[in-house]
């Protein structure tokens, strides 16, 4: 299980996450809900030990992300927003490193790479090297990398953007399936309102770095009298969560990403 | 341990696959050989001192090593910005363990690259003198391996920027390798020369590689071998607090 509280990360004088708190039970698919530039990735990264909290706590599976970072990695596997894979690796290696990093024995690392490979349909692939796959294999990839180590906790942070819609839901597929199978509890990020209501049994609604809504789908709606998440977003932030919406500063830095990345 | 050993064996994989990277980076320890080897032997026998590739083909043997050393710290900036950083910061294992397989990683192939540099001194007629010393010859080239991708590691975990690297690295590493006898002996040079190429630690690993491989040393081999060391040791710590730093 996940507990945080009064969670806080600045970045020089911008506060980006602002006193965010929550739990989420073991087993639970837990959706994190918000616009571009909401704080999402910072939360995820936090959580995930990547990166130093300004204040606040995170437990996971009962460690203390800040003092027992080696424990806390050890119980979670995460699908990163950007590609994380070694590009001139194959599929099968990058899954070998990861295995022998989390520690994980020479037989059960075979064991699970067959398995995991199968499961996400890349097995066939698995001696070709990574940068021919496509972005939607790369994410089946990094999910069968993230489970290698069988964890408790998965982190996915917005495990389908850029995807087409049927990629999608076929990476839904499998992690619901997973999450079924392992008794695996999943955090996901998200700024699609139909992954949100369709996928997470409890959401958290995030705007500005806060907190906004807690609850299922469901109660959410209920609560701010909306017909759906769509507008129930609206009746809670007073704006659309669409990608357009994005700051320019936002916008700035993913074109400066997507630059950086080409060169 | 397993964490460090696969880390190294990646960066290997990597550089196996990489015939073209391999290739150019031989082009320039080549150049070094043929053009001054042939081009400056003649000088350098009409003052007396001998056959020249005698005394140049150590130089370029660490001159293959420093550079691809040096330059691996590139890959860090590389792993940074194609996110493979990112899959080995938030593994179970200490920065530490991570910076010791990208090191090791980083200065076995610096040191492969030196061996296939030395092969083709070989053929380009340099006769080794004292086989005895070989072991003392590759463990300088083992040290010059280790100091230079520590220098890679420092710079490439202390810039965020590409393009800036190649210039930085060059910055640093070129004059290193000028004032370092690698291409010429000290004695006769300019005082302020002379003293620059004596506080220069790279000046010490050469004279070991040289002095193992031809039997001659401007500095006793305790001596180069002590210096050398205690300057890959300080480097590889720096590295590590350097890379230990990296934020994603
Ligand atoms: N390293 C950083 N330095 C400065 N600002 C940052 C940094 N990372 C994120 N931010 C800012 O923090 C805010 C939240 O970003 P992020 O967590 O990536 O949002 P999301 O994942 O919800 O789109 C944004 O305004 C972003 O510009
Ligand atoms: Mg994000």
């Amino acid at each position: 299980m996940i507990e945080v509280r009064e969670l806080v990360k600045d970045f020089g004088g911008f506060r980006a996450v602002d006193g965010v708190s929550f739990a989420v039970p073991a087993g639970q698919i837990f959706g994190f809900l918000g616009p571009n530039g909401a704080g999402k990735t910072t939360t995820v990264k936090m959580l995930t030990t990547v990166l130093r909290p300004t204040s606040g706590t995170v437990l996971i599976d009962g460690h203390d992300a800040a003092r027992e970072p080696l424990a806390a990695r050890r119980c979670l596997g995460i699908v990163f927003q950007d590609p994380s894979v070694d590009n001139e690796l194959t599929a099968a290696e990058n899954l070998e490193v990861h295995g022998v990093l989390y520690g994980v024995p020479a037989a059960e690392r075979r064991r699970a790479c067959e398995e995991l490979l199968r499961f996400v349909e890349l097995w066939e692939r698995r001696d070709e090297i990574v940068k021919q796959f496509s972005g939607g294999m790369i994410r089946r990839l990094e999910l069968a990398r993230a489970l290698m180590h069988k964890p408790r906790i998965l982190f996915l942070d917005e495990p389908t953007v850029g995807l087409d819609p049927q990629t999608r839901s076929h990476i839904w597929a499998f992690v619901e399936r997973s999450a079924r199978e392992r008794a695996t509890t999943v955090f996901f990020t998200t700024h699609y309102m139909d992954e949100a209501e369709r996928v997470a049994q409890e959401l958290a609604v995030i705007d500005h770095g806060r907190i906004v809504a807690r609850g299922s789908p469901e109660a959410i709606k209920r609560q701010t009298k909306a017909a759906t998440l769509e507008e129930a977003f609206i009746a809670l932030t007073g704006h659309s969560i669409r990608d357009e919406d994005a700051s320019p500063a936002d916008q700035m830095r993913q074109m400066s990403k997507l630059w950086r990345g080409r060169r | 341990m397993g964490a460090v050993w696969i880390l190294c064996l990646r960066q290997l994989k990597r550089y196996a696959r990489a015939r073209a990277r391999i290739l150019a980076s031989l082009g320039q320890p080549v150049l070094f050989l043929v053009a001054l080897g042939f081009g400056f032997a003649p000088v350098f026998k009409q003052a007396g001192r001998g056959d020249y590739i005698e005394y140049l083909a150590p130089g370029v043997v660490a001159m293959g090593i420093l550079f691809t050393a040096a330059f691996s710290g590139i890959e860090i900036i590389w792993d940074r910005q194609f996110g493979f950083l990112k899959e080995t910061l938030v593994a179970p294992i200490s920065r530490l363990q991570i910076v010791l397989g990208r090191t090791l990683g980083g200065a076995a192939v610096a040191l492969l690259q030196g061996v296939v540099v030395f092969g083709l001194c070989i053929l380009a007629g340099f006769r080794v003198q004292r086989p005895a010393l070989l072991p003392v010859a590759f463990a300088f080239m083992a040290l010059i391996s280790l100091a230079f991708t520590a220098v890679g590691t420092v710079i490439g975990s202390s810039l965020d920027d590409m393009q800036a690297l190649p210039l930085v690295m060059n910055l640093v590493v070129t004059p290193l390798f000028f004032l370092s006898s690698a291409i010429f002996p000290l004695e006769g040079l300019p005082r302020w020369l002379m003293l620059a190429s004596r506080l220069n630690p790279l000046t010490y690993g050469i004279d070991g590689l040289r002095g193992a491989l031809t039997g001659e040393f401007a500095t006793p081999l305790a001596l180069d071998a002590l210096i050398l060391g205690a300057v890959t040791v300080a480097l590889l710590a720096l590295g590590a607090w350097r890379f230990s730093r990296i934020e994603v």
